[in-house]
């Protein structure tokens, strides 16, 4: 077993890589999508036993150098609680995603192009994983490369039901590797003034530069600390930043916009709270810094809700309401306190679980009605009561209601602003939970009071198939379940904030 | 026979799963009330079984789940839970049968959603017992917002633009203030003392003895307890409880006159004493001005009231004012003050939902909503209009009437507190409730009825009723039993529903307020189905009950009083 327990921390991203070349060779259908199963599934039990292994492991990370190369000249790989945390929920909900994913894209993606799709679909996965579970900077930056070209190929291949996904990948392509080269830029100007690739040394070289007095007059480490803020900014789509992602996850592939949704711009918070405080450490960031994070931050939760509100098509409104929550999640890391960085990790996860959810059950009404307007949503409480119902439980999460997991990391937001004694943040990330209260509702009244328009009154509606409505019900149970016994995901993030604050309170 | 730790528990499973097997009858009306009803037993049987632990000051604890570290899910018994869980539960049985008389007479348009109906009341009532149980602010909170959850889809159940917009003030405002007030305050109760634990005396003395937490800071987390808790209607954040009564008169007797509106105010009270402090507030000078903002909503709620023609419009605004009397009470922050809002929790509930009960009867009877159009209808539903007098009587706060009692500690509670403005207050809004019940049982009684009433209001009656009129030129009594003799007739045709004796023919689509003429003639006098009339005899006579008998609310009453300084 040592075999396996050893390597884990490799494991984990090597077994979705390799399973993705090889999806190449099955050649039909059912088994492309059994094979992605089988890997995915995989990797998601490795990144289980991972989890434990460093939950339960004394130096509290395990680490595994590439090659046995000394982590000086090759690539280390080091997994804390707070990636461990990250990677099984990015692994978990590849599972669901890609059991979701079999009938929706059997409709949308033509036949023969099918194992490609697992292909780069896996390979996207791997790259989401391997952010999250290198040691090394420069690694980041390739594995980030691996996600990103893949994703924009999935987003692209919505164009065979809307051509429109063709502009939004061009757009998001743009967008990304305009961000890709700040952090480049930035992993470059890192590398200039210490002298080392890995996260570690890295930290090592800087706390030595501060002890020196050096550090806060380096312009180097500065323009690199803005540069990579401006690159991961790009990529988790925080506000102002956020220009790729409402029609990305607008026009593609429905299977797509789940996996999307729940892990991408995740990984960009991710790799945020590694650079911040796991390289710079969190008394490197100065007030203004942290100051313009958190304005980007409040005006994006209240930009975005007030245009998630505004929207016709569903699945524009929940991207802007993705852009308000990712928000959430940055401003837990700006307040720099425990509870912060907790309810970030927290978030992390129950955004994941919401938003996957529901984009699945939208998905789900899409194929059965082959609409995503609100508008059509009407008189469907009857004939898809399930899809509905799991459409407005996620929209509970996103408001934030007890019982639910988003209201387990507000909860934990909401503290971590008042002892910082921040009252007016407190009642921004309310202003927030009011307007998801208002752009949830608009689903909601579609969904239980209005009727069916005249023209669609006698048009026969299945409910989704049970292919489809199974993983979009897991995430759904998993959101309640996880709302009201929260203990053990709390306990992992804040194990995980402890590790990242380094102890500080 | 379980262990009584589960006993609370219990209470929250018995209406939840009750919901479920509500839903799986639903294809059967019969089955699916008879499920409804043999919950509300079984619930009562329940609650009723804590009674003697609570009195002994020993309820018991419940954990179910550890929801983050340091704060669990759990439940506790106390005195004050202990009363709102009575009334909660006990009403529900003469609600239950009267919600069954009167959606089969009346919501015949929406029947197809009478499942919903019956399966959302029994999760309400879950969610009143998880609230009337709770141990810590969490769960309290937890089921707070579960209660706005439920009841929503009883508030449109009509489905109609005008329930859709009612609705969204509903949701907008009892959601909005939780999340916007209730849930900061807890978090900076959390922040402060690191327990949201209710415990008797109150939490914060240690944070505000160390200087840790400045008065005012604690006098501002007070004031956003009591305006986040928007159940409890205190003015300007009323406005949902008006917008409620677009629901079916049950759902606005129970749950907007008893149970939605009880969870504010017993939550209101519940905070001051087991969370906040009543001797802790009084010790730092904190929340007196409780007593005026509430002084003032109770007189100008009185007022709007007058100016409501709308029975259930008038009803709600008393509700708001009656409500605001418990929070006075509170605000005196005295022993006594504390005794005469848990008096009034329960005394207020029999009272006014024998005024809903009424209502929604008169509703069923007549289909007359408006004051103006109610002249005679005391002649012709003596029994509904008795119990109307009854629980008006209750609002004023006249004995023989359970509403007497609380007004008595009341004032009592005001003149230990030396606050005449109090004592001015109940003294004018007694005044004003005189003024906006009486004219009603006047009318009701001693008006000659109109021939045109209600004919052109809310359901033109046909051709052949008008004759019917003319012809007995307004004998009632005759015209009611050519009525009943109609009636009678169609029910042996059809040997439908015998046993429920209401109308077979209102089975048919037809909406109420657009009947066809035919179909109006169905207008039998007399009172409404008997289960109405039975359920709203059986809460006057409770109303009356109260005030005879009333230790077992005063006993446990002066056992919340106790827990204000352990």
């Amino acid at each position: 077993m040592d075999l396996v327990y050893d390597n884990l921390p490799v494991l984990v991203v090597v077994t979705p890589l390799f399973g993705g070349l090889l999806s190449l060779f099955t050649v039909r259908n059912p088994f492309s999508w059994l094979w992605a199963c089988l890997v995915t599934s995989a990797t998601y039990l490795l990144a289980l036993s991972l989890l434990r292994a460093v939950l339960a492991s004394p130096t509290g990370s395990m680490t595994y150098p590439m090659g046995w190369w000394p982590p000086e000249w090759g690539i280390e790989y080091v997994v804390d609680p707070a990636n461990a945390w990250v990677i099984t929920i990015i692994s978990a909900i590849a599972v669901v995603a890609t059991i979701y994913a079999r009938i929706p894209t059997e409709a949308e993606i033509p036949a023969d192009r099918q194992n490609l799709f697992y292909a780069v679909w896996l390979l996207a996965i791997t790259g989401m994983v391997g952010i999250t579970a290198t040691g090394d900077a420069f690694n980041v930056y390739v594995l980030l490369e691996i996600a990103s070209l893949t994703v924009y190929t999935l987003v692209g291949l919505g164009m065979f039901r809307d051509r429109r996904a063709l502009t939004a990948s061009i757009k998001y392509l743009i967008l990304g590797s305009i961000g890709a080269t700040f952090i480049l830029l930035g992993i470059g100007y890192l590398l200039m003034a210490t002298g080392t690739l890995n996260m570690a040394d890295m930290h090592a070289a800087l706390q030595e530069m501060d002890a020196r007095g050096e550090l806060r007059t380096n312009r180097t480490v500065m323009t690199a600390f803005a540069f990579l803020m401006v690159g991961f900014s790009m990529k988790m789509a925080l506000w102002p930043l956020h220009g790729w992602q409402p029609n990305a996850y607008t026009y593609a592939p429905t299977a797509v916009t789940a996996l999307l949704a729940a892990t991408a711009t995740k990984v960009g918070a991710y790799m945020t709270l590694r650079f911040v405080f796991t390289i710079f450490g969190p008394s490197y960031v100065d007030e203004l810094s942290l100051d313009l994070m958190i304005l980007c931050a409040a005006a994006g939760i209240v930009a975005s809700g007030i245009q998630a509100m505004r929207q016709q098509d569903i699945r524009t409104l929940l991207a802007w309401s993705s852009v308000g929550q990712l928000a959430y999640i940055v401003l837990g890391i700006a307040l720099m306190n425990r509870a912060g960085v907790t309810s970030s990790l927290l978030h992390v996860f129950a955004h994941a679980l919401i938003k996957g959810s529901m984009f699945m059950a939208v998905g789900c009404i899409a194929y059965s009605i082959g609409s995503h307007r609100i508008s059509d949503l009407k008189g469907l409480r009857k004939k898809m009561p399930l899809s509905v119902a799991a459409l407005t439980i996620g929209g509970l999460g996103l408001i934030g209601f007890p019982g639910t997991a988003g209201f387990v990391s507000k909860w934990y937001l909401v503290q971590a602003a008042i002892e910082r004694g921040q009252w007016w943040l407190a009642m921004i990330v309310l202003l927030g939970s009011l307007l998801a209260l208002v752009y949830t509702w608009r689903l909601v009244e579609a969904i239980f009071l209005k009727k069916a328009d005249v023209e669609n009154e006698d048009r026969v509606v299945r409910e989704a198939p049970a292919a489809m409505l199974v993983p979009t019900w897991a995430l759904v149970i998993a959101s309640v379940y996880f709302g009201i016994f929260a203990q053990t995901p709390v306990e992992i993030a804040e194990a995980a904030a402890n590790v990242l604050l380094g102890g500080a309170p | 026979m379980l262990p009584f730790e589960v006993t609370p528990l219990l209470c929250v499973a018995i209406p939840f799963f009750g919901a479920f097997v509500i839903g799986l009858a639903g294809k059967s009306p019969h089955l699916r009330e008879t499920a409804t009803m043999v919950t509300a037993l079984l619930l009562v049987t329940c609650v009723a079984e804590l009674v003697p632990h609570a009195l002994q000051g020993r309820g018991p604890s419940t954990t179910i789940a550890e929801f983050v570290p340091g704060i669990p899910l759990a439940f506790h018994v106390e005195p004050m839970g202990m009363i709102y869980a009575l009334i909660a539960s006990a009403l529900w049985i003469l609600n239950s049968l009267y919600s069954i008389g009167y959606m089969r007479a009346v919501e015949k348009a929406s029947i197809s959603n009478h499942t919903r109906f019956f399966v959302c009341f029994a999760l309400s009532l879950a969610c009143v017992m998880g609230i009337a149980f709770a141990a810590n602010m969490m769960t309290l909170f937890f089921f707070y917002e579960g209660l706005s959850l439920a009841t929503y889809p009883l508030v449109v159940h009509k489905a109609s633009p005008e329930a859709a917009s009612s609705g969204r003030t509903y949701v907008g405002l009892l959601v909005g203030t939780s999340v916007a007030f209730m849930l900061p305050a807890m978090v900076a109760t959390w922040a402060w003392t690191g327990t949201l634990d209710f415990t008797e005396g109150g939490v914060f003395r240690q944070a505000l003895a160390s200087g840790a937490l400045h008065p005012a800071m604690f006098g501002v987390i007070f004031a956003l307890f009591v305006y986040g808790i928007g159940k409890a209607a205190l003015m300007p954040l009323h406005r949902w409880l008006p917008a409620a009564m677009v629901a079916p008169t049950p759902v606005s007797a129970l749950l907007h006159a008893v149970a939605v509106v009880k969870a504010g105010v017993f939550a209101v009270i519940k905070v001051t004493v087991y969370l906040v402090g009543v001797d802790t507030l009084r010790g730092y000078e904190q929340g007196g001005w409780l007593v005026y903002v509430a002084g003032a909503a109770i007189l100008v709620a009185s007022f709007i009231a007058l100016f409501q023609d709308n029975l259930k419009k008038r009803l709600a605004y008393s509700t708001i004012s009656q409500l605001s009397y418990i929070t006075m009470a509170v605000g005196l922050l005295s022993p006594l003050g504390i005794k005469a809002a848990a008096m009034h929790v329960a005394c207020h509930a029999f009272g006014k939902i024998t005024l809903f009960f009424a209502a929604g009867s008169i509703y069923t009877a007549t289909h007359k909503t408006e004051i103006s159009t109610m002249d005679g209808v005391g002649r012709r539903m003596p029994y509904t209009m008795a119990a109307f007098t009854i629980g008006a009587v209750s609002m004023i706060g006249l004995p023989p009437t359970a509403g007497f009692l609380s007004k008595w500690y009341l004032i009592g509670g005001a003149w230990q507190a030396e606050q005449v403005f109090v004592i001015v207050v109940v003294t004018l809004s007694t005044l004003l409730n005189a003024a906006y019940f009486l004219p009603i049982i006047y009318r009701a009684f001693f008006c000659t009825p109109r021939l045109d009433d209600g004919h052109d209001h809310s359901h033109g009656h046909g051709a052949g009723q008008a004759q019917g009129h003319g012809h007995h030129g307004g004998d009632e009594r005759v015209t009611s039993l050519h009525k009943l003799r109609q009636t009678y007739n169609t029910r042996i045709t059809t040997q439908q529903f015998i046993a429920l004796g209401y109308d077979p023919s209102k089975i048919d689509d037809f909406d109420h307020k657009d009947p066809d003429p035919e179909e109006a003639e169905e207008d039998h006098g007399g009172e409404a189905p008997w289960p109405i009339v039975v359920a709203t005899c059986a809460t006057a006579v409770l109303t009356l009950f109260t005030f005879f008998e009333p230790s077992l609310f005063l006993r446990l009453a002066q056992l919340t009083v106790e827990a204000i300084n352990p």
